[in-house]
């Protein structure tokens, strides 16, 4: 049965490989975006040498590593979720033997694993090539920094599965999409790290999952986060990830009797 | 004269038509406004919050730089209420509609248009108009009786660079049947025309205001008002290279079309 799942993992992998030149452009789009964010915040800092405890160089680096585990964690499971249900599609995929969830989860994955290797490491390169960007020398920070995205993976796309089933109750979710996807790049840091947030928001998001998604591994890898603070922001992304099946088993329940397709 | 008759009239139809199809989806029409408020909202924090830990952006302060973007968020809206064609290449080329289109009398982007337009999003307009005006004021800028004309002829500028650069993009799907990944590549892009062009390198600068002209979306037309223009007659090439734009945009479609095989499915 485990093979059953992996195999979901390689067949999205494989898609993801066909569709490659899409990719190339992909790099070229993140570049650009950490290019701008760059000269922007260059331009914030002015002649400050650090503001919120980032220095000009770790905020550089927070950009260009926020963008690049972007590409891992960020996939379209809301869209594909709703888009079986509107159409009806999923009452076949829920008849068959396998768990629903699990394996979008797993298609999810195979197409973060292709973004990682074939997205995140060359951007990387080009990156820190072009841009002032120091890198971790520590070997056990890059091994945390990998384990913190995995989870990212995780609580972004449970998040995902969250909006996605959301089309057994609405029938048509496209705004709510949207506004999930605002919210993520908004509150998770890729756009402001937490730090520079006003301390009251800041109190509230530290009561959310978004943080976990972008500002904790980003922190962790510039070295924002030291020491024991470290295990910390891993045990949040642990509580996180456990916290948010829940309420994507109390949905599923419900929603799959509540099924009715549209047209179909 | 009697083709721009019978476009508004195709106008009013669609218009009713959507209405009809989105009373359907009621609880959602309204989160979809909310929704793009909240993009835009979003765009309005990081300013908040970028001039909270510094006075200037490159010496515009934040009343300016907010200024800009109330302007854009006009043109923006504006845009996105007639030309909605995000996802052109899978709907009209993948799918085949394409085809259908092709056999009617009106024109092939005409109804493109017509079938996406996204009355929603005029409400992004409006919020724009009123953060433009309420900046005015902060700002203390001089009121002129000229500059609300100035403004309806700025922002028609504006959209059609938006729209000339959107024609071209969805006209590529036309040589290639796959997707190929340029649209997100503008679309980020253009968001960096929205703030001082000076505190970009030479490069980006240079790709802002004569590759893919998003300066004029936002900065350029918005210093008119400010009146912090060095070259006076940078805001004024708005409409101009709005009228190029669009036209080289429509010629790339039209070629597009005329080269257009269909699917085959």
């Amino acid at each position: 049965m485990t093979s059953a799942y992996l195999d979901f993992v390689r067949i999205r992998f494989l898609m993801m490989l066909a569709y490659r030149v899409n990719y190339y452009s992909g790099i070229i789009i993140y570049a650009i975006n950490i290019g701008a964010y760059y000269f922007l915040w260059k331009a914030i800092y002015g002649s400050a040498e650090t503001l919120q405890g980032f220095t000009v160089i770790q905020m550089s680096t927070y950009v260009a590593v926020s963008w690049m585990a972007r590409a891992f964690y960020y996939n379209n499971l809301d869209r594909e979720i709703s888009n079986e249900i509107v159409d009806g599609s999923v009452a076949i995929q829920i008849i068959r033997p396998y768990s629903y969830l699990l394996v979008k989860m797993m298609q999810g994955f195979g197409e973060g694993l292709f973004r990682l290797l074939l997205f995140m490491v060359p951007g990387m390169v080009i990156v820190s090539f072009i841009f002032p960007i120091t890198l971790p020398t520590d070997p056990v920070q890059w091994i945390v920094f990998f384990v913190m995205i995995w989870f990212s993976f995780l609580i972004n796309s449970q998040i995902n599965i969250l909006t996605g089933l959301g089309a057994f109750f609405f029938e048509n979710n496209q705004g709510i999409m949207s506004m999930k996807r605002i919210m993520v790049d908004l509150l998770s840091g890729v756009i402001v790290p937490m730090a520079f947030f006003p301390g009251w928001a800041i109190s509230i998001m530290n009561w959310l999952p978004f943080q976990a998604i972008t500002y904790l591994p980003g922190s962790v890898f510039t070295g924002r986060i030291q020491g024991d603070a470290v295990w910390n922001a891993l045990l949040v992304q642990v509580i996180w990830t456990a916290v948010l099946i829940v309420p994507i088993m109390l949905l599923w329940r419900v929603a799959r009797r509540r099924l009715f397709v549209q047209g179909g | 004269m009697k083709r721009l008759s019978f476009l508004l009239s195709l106008y009013r139809d669609y218009f009713a038509n959507y209405m009809k199809t989105k009373l359907t989806y009621r609880g959602d029409f309204l989160i979809e406004v909310l929704s793009d408020l909240m993009f835009n909202g979003m765009n309005l924090v990081f300013i908040f919050i970028v001039f909270q830990h510094t006075p200037s952006l490159g010496d515009w302060s934040e009343a300016e730089v907010v200024f800009v973007y109330g302007y854009f968020m006009i043109a923006s809206g504006l845009f996105s209420t007639f030309f909605n064609v995000w996802n052109f290449s899978e709907r009209y080329i993948v799918k085949g509609e394409m085809d259908r289109i092709l056999t009617r009398p009106a024109h092939s982007l005409s109804q493109v248009m017509l079938e996406n337009m996204d009355p929603p999003a005029i409400v992004g307009s409006i919020v724009g108009l009123v953060i433009m005006i309420t900046s005015w004021a902060t700002l203390g800028l001089p009121f002129h009786i000229y500059d609300p004309f100035v403004l309806i002829i700025m922002v028609l500028g504006s959209c059609f660079i938006y729209m000339g650069i959107y024609t071209a993009l969805s006209a590529i799907s036309f040589f290639s049947d796959a997707p190929t990944g340029i649209g997100p590549l503008i679309y980020n892009i253009q968001n960096y025309g929205r703030y001082p062009v000076e505190i970009y390198n030479k490069a980006i600068r240079f790709l802002l205001t004569w590759l893919l002209p998003f300066a004029f979306v936002g900065v350029y037309p918005a210093s008119f008002f400010l009146g912090r223009l060095d070259d006076w007659w940078m805001a004024w090439l708005t409409p101009v290279v709005g009228v190029i734009v669009m036209s080289l945009g429509l010629w790339f479609w039209n070629y597009g079309v005329r080269r257009y095989r269909g699917a085959g499915s």
